[in-house]
């Protein structure tokens, strides 16, 4: 055993790459869940997302065309969970578990001809003078361009929520759809726009996965990213900076489990690969213990009575 | 000069019902206007058609002599329409100043209109703090939430379904002179209501609803309520028959019964003691809210109670199961009827199994006897009144007052010997209702101890032996309901809860 091989300014470095993909898609179904809406099928908008974007990046040469492609692939397949719960009122959790199992067995088909292909590499962004600053350069600003693209989102997200009118309406919907539909709120459009924009994070946080993290494009390859990130949101409270806190937690102790892998500790591998999950579940357990609880209307279906 | 809102005419049907029709009626500024009429008459159709929720088939409606047809709330409230709902339309995880943002258009930034609220609720004597949670407001304040948010749009006509029916006799008389303020400086108010006696006193002109059509106009200074009732109703009203109450042993006794909420926003029960006797019917009021599903859910058994708090004949039933005080013939009879009293999707029979299975013999080593469960249901459904096709119907097809008639019905016939029900008669036409009244009085002189939790305060002198309030969790000592002052008992429910007359 030799924790000398650990590198703690690289380990951090990696914390916040590896964090990205469970941010962007945790904090689009913050939205969606905050709006009374809960869908089951990040996991499915990832995989088509990842697909997509990679397919996009491959015949363009552009990883920034590659995401946006993502983005537009996770929605399109929100489309589909927005048709069946929000027009046909079909039953949330089997729509999301059926968007699941739908969006892996089409980014299977869709990526038959891409398996083995390498995508063109997104270079970190260049941030002049900053990244030279030792220490704090490589660990906050060597990154590329879409790990500061998922902390603004947060960003923008709390924002919203707290301060805007649009985040008070998307609220009152996701509390009391009833109550929003008296007052003359349009639950069923707000309910579709957060799930498109649950969909497109969904499918960014996929494209990171194929484009940046491995980068390659294998089937099944988000291997559960989707169901970390729904049940992030639960024990985040649905509060923003939580969900990026979990996800950092969540990141920081993945790379340290490898490093600590790597490194030979005499603790059984499988201790090191349950201990992310098992971290993060209780920090953010024991965070959440105060009076925060679930939108009231979370996961029911609105349906106008007059 | 011009009438402020008029309306010709005006119809609409849904599959089967025909809630509006032809219905005319016409308010002058300034004007308090009563609507009145049983459940079922069409109030709420008619004022969500003003308020733009539902759009009519048929027939005119004119705002100042301009043609007025709202497609959404919004652009009714544009036009100067403000709406206080009955069932509120409040969010409770949103503060005071968030929910009445999202009533308004035009909502000024956060910090300004926290102030406008205080200005406004200062002046028309209706205290709120803006940065308080909805979900931890009494229903007083929740109320004075959705007052305040119509206020502050400087509505023309402000209309207020059954305002009433979560305050207290101080809170409605502030209320009204609240709304007498409003109706002298030139907001005119559509008021929704069926008591009579608050229509006498507020309104100026009364239109009467009867099955969707308008029966009858009336000045309520100048009508009895009998008269108007009488309009509402269609025919005369039989009050029902309360002899003596003799009184026989103690049935059921609570001791210092404590119990912390069950929910987020729940409410606490606190050192609550009162014993009721057979013969006896003990009425409970007191506001939504203040502890009446805890208490009840106390007594059924749904929720743990700590030992030593809840005694049967003499017995300590406090950790014994719903099935257990059941079968001892403790019944009891929830208010929510779809969900808790009655499962919605099963059939009638199915729910007359569901409490009935102990005590009327409809299962037999585990195994249900489904033709004395059929004939149990059929019993309920020809002695209560219900009017179904038959025990096979699932329990949501039935109308809210139908079904109330099935689950009081069905432990009524299970010969109780303590009977708690809650709110039974709300949402019954006037006619069953006294008829509901008739059942659980005779259960009581044929030696039941009924305990009666009901807001409607009428019915509660009208049926109760002996009178308690509730209030914050807090049972107030029981008193003989006979003689019992509106004052006294407004007292007891917690007086005016910190309201304060309008300052003018």
């Amino acid at each position: 055993m030799d924790l000398s091989v650990i590198n703690p300014i690289l380990l951090l470095a990696a914390l916040m790459s590896a964090a990205t993909p469970i941010l962007l898609a945790a904090t689009g179904e913050l939205v969606v869940e905050r709006a009374g809406v809960l869908n089951l099928g990040v996991e499915g908008m990832m995989i088509v997302g990842a697909i997509a974007g990679f397919i996009v990046a491959v015949n363009t040469g552009s990883p920034a065309l590659g995401f946006i492609g993502a983005a537009a692939g996770g929605a399109v397949l929100s489309l589909l969970f927005v048709f069946l719960t929000q027009v046909a009122l079909a039953n949330q959790v089997a729509s999301g578990l059926g968007l699941t199992l739908f969006g892996l067995g089409l980014s299977a088909l869709m990526g038959q001809s891409y398996v083995g292909v390498k995508p063109p590499r997104m270079g970190d962004l260049n941030l002049g003078p900053l990244s030279d600053i030792p220490v704090l350069g490589p660990i906050l600003f060597s990154h590329d361009a879409m790990v500061y693209i998922g902390l603004l989102i947060v960003a923008g997200v709390w924002t919203t929520l707290k301060y805007t009118r649009a985040g008070l309406v998307l609220r009152a919907v996701g509390e009391n759809h009833d109550a929003a539909h008296a007052l003359g709120y349009k639950v069923k459009r707000i309910r579709a726009l957060a799930i498109l924009f649950g969909g497109a994070c969904a499918g960014m946080g996929g494209a990171y996965i194929s484009l940046i993290r491995v980068p390659q494009w294998t089937e099944g390859m988000t291997a559960g990213v989707g169901w970390i990130a729904l049940a992030l949101v639960v024990f985040a409270s649905w509060k923003p900076w939580r969900v990026l806190l979990g996800a950092y937690l969540f990141g920081g102790i993945t790379q340290l489990q490898l490093n600590l892998q790597g490194a030979g500790v005499a603790i059984p591998v499988e201790y090191l690969a349950m201990s992310p999950y098992i971290v993060t579940i209780i920090v953010l357990v024991t965070l959440s213990a105060d009076k925060s609880r679930a939108p009231g209307s979370l996961g029911r279906i609105f349906h106008a009575s007059h | 000069m011009t009438a402020l809102l008029d309306l010709s005419g005006v119809t609409k049907a849904y599959p089967g019902v025909v809630a509006n029709d032809s219905v005319s009626l016409t308010i002058q500024p300034g004007e308090v206007h009563a609507l009145l009429g049983e459940n079922g008459a069409g109030k709420s159709t008619l004022v969500k058609m003003i308020y733009g929720l539902v759009k009519p088939d048929a027939g005119q409606m004119s705002l100042n002599g301009a043609s007025f047809a709202p497609s959404d709330p919004r652009a009714a409230r544009a036009a100067g329409i403000g709406m206080v709902f009955q069932h509120f339309s409040l969010f409770d995880a949103l503060t005071v100043a968030e929910n009445i943002a999202l009533g308004m258009e035009n909502a000024p930034p956060m910090r300004q209109l926290a102030t406008q609220i205080k200005a406004v609720s200062e002046t028309y004597g209706l205290p709120l703090a803006p940065h308080r949670l909805v979900g931890d407001l009494s229903a007083g304040e929740r109320q004075r939430v959705e007052i305040i948010r119509c206020l502050l749009q400087e509505p023309k006509l402000l209309i207020m379904d059954e305002p009433t029916s979560v305050l207290t006799p101080q809170e409605v008389e502030i209320l009204f002179k609240t709304l007498r303020k409003l109706s002298a400086e030139g907001t005119a108010i559509l008021y929704i209501s069926h008591k009579l006696e608050e229509i006498r006193a507020l309104c100026d002109a009364a239109t009467i609803l009867r099955l969707g059509k308008v029966v009858g106009h009336c000045i309520p200074r100048d009508t009895s309520a009998a008269e108007m009732a009488e309009l509402m109703v269609g025919s005369a009203l039989k009050p029902p028959q309360k002899a003596a109450g003799a009184s026989g042993d103690v049935l059921l006794e609570l001791r210092d019964l404590s119990l912390p909420p069950v929910s987020t926003f729940g409410m606490p029960l606190r050192e609550i003691s009162v014993s009721v006797r057979a013969g006896e019917v003990l009425g409970i009021g007191g506001v939504a809210g203040n502890g009446q599903d805890e208490l009840l859910s106390a007594l059924s058994g749904e929720v743990p109670v700590p030992v030593g708090t809840v005694f049967f004949k003499g017995d300590d039933m406090a950790r014994a199961h719903p099935n257990a005080r059941r079968a001892a013939g403790l019944l009891t009879a929830p208010e929510e009827r779809l969900g808790h009293a009655a499962a919605p999707d099963m059939s009638l029979t199915e729910n007359a199994m569901l409490t009935g299975a102990a005590r009327e013999g409809l299962e037999r080593n585990g195994m249900l006897d489904w033709k004395a469960a059929r004939s149990f249901a059929n019993r309920i459904i020809a002695d209560f009144d219900v009017r179904t096709p038959g025990p096979g119907n699932a329990a949501r097809s039935l109308s809210g007052g139908n079904l109330q008639k099935f689950v009081i019905g069905r432990e009524i016939l299970q010969r109780p010997e303590v009977l708690v029900v809650n709110q039974p008669t709300w949402g019954v036409d006037a006619s069953a209702a006294a008829a509901i009244r008739q059942a659980l009085l005779d259960l009581a002189q044929n030696g039941a101890a009924v305990i009666v939790i009901s807001q409607d305060l009428d019915e509660l002198m009208e049926i109760s032996d002996n009178f308690a309030a509730l209030n914050e969790g807090r049972l107030s000592a029981a008193r003989p309901a006979a003689g019992l002052t509106v004052a006294e008992i407004g007292q007891m429910m917690g007086g005016a809860h910190g309201m304060e007359v309008a300052h003018v």
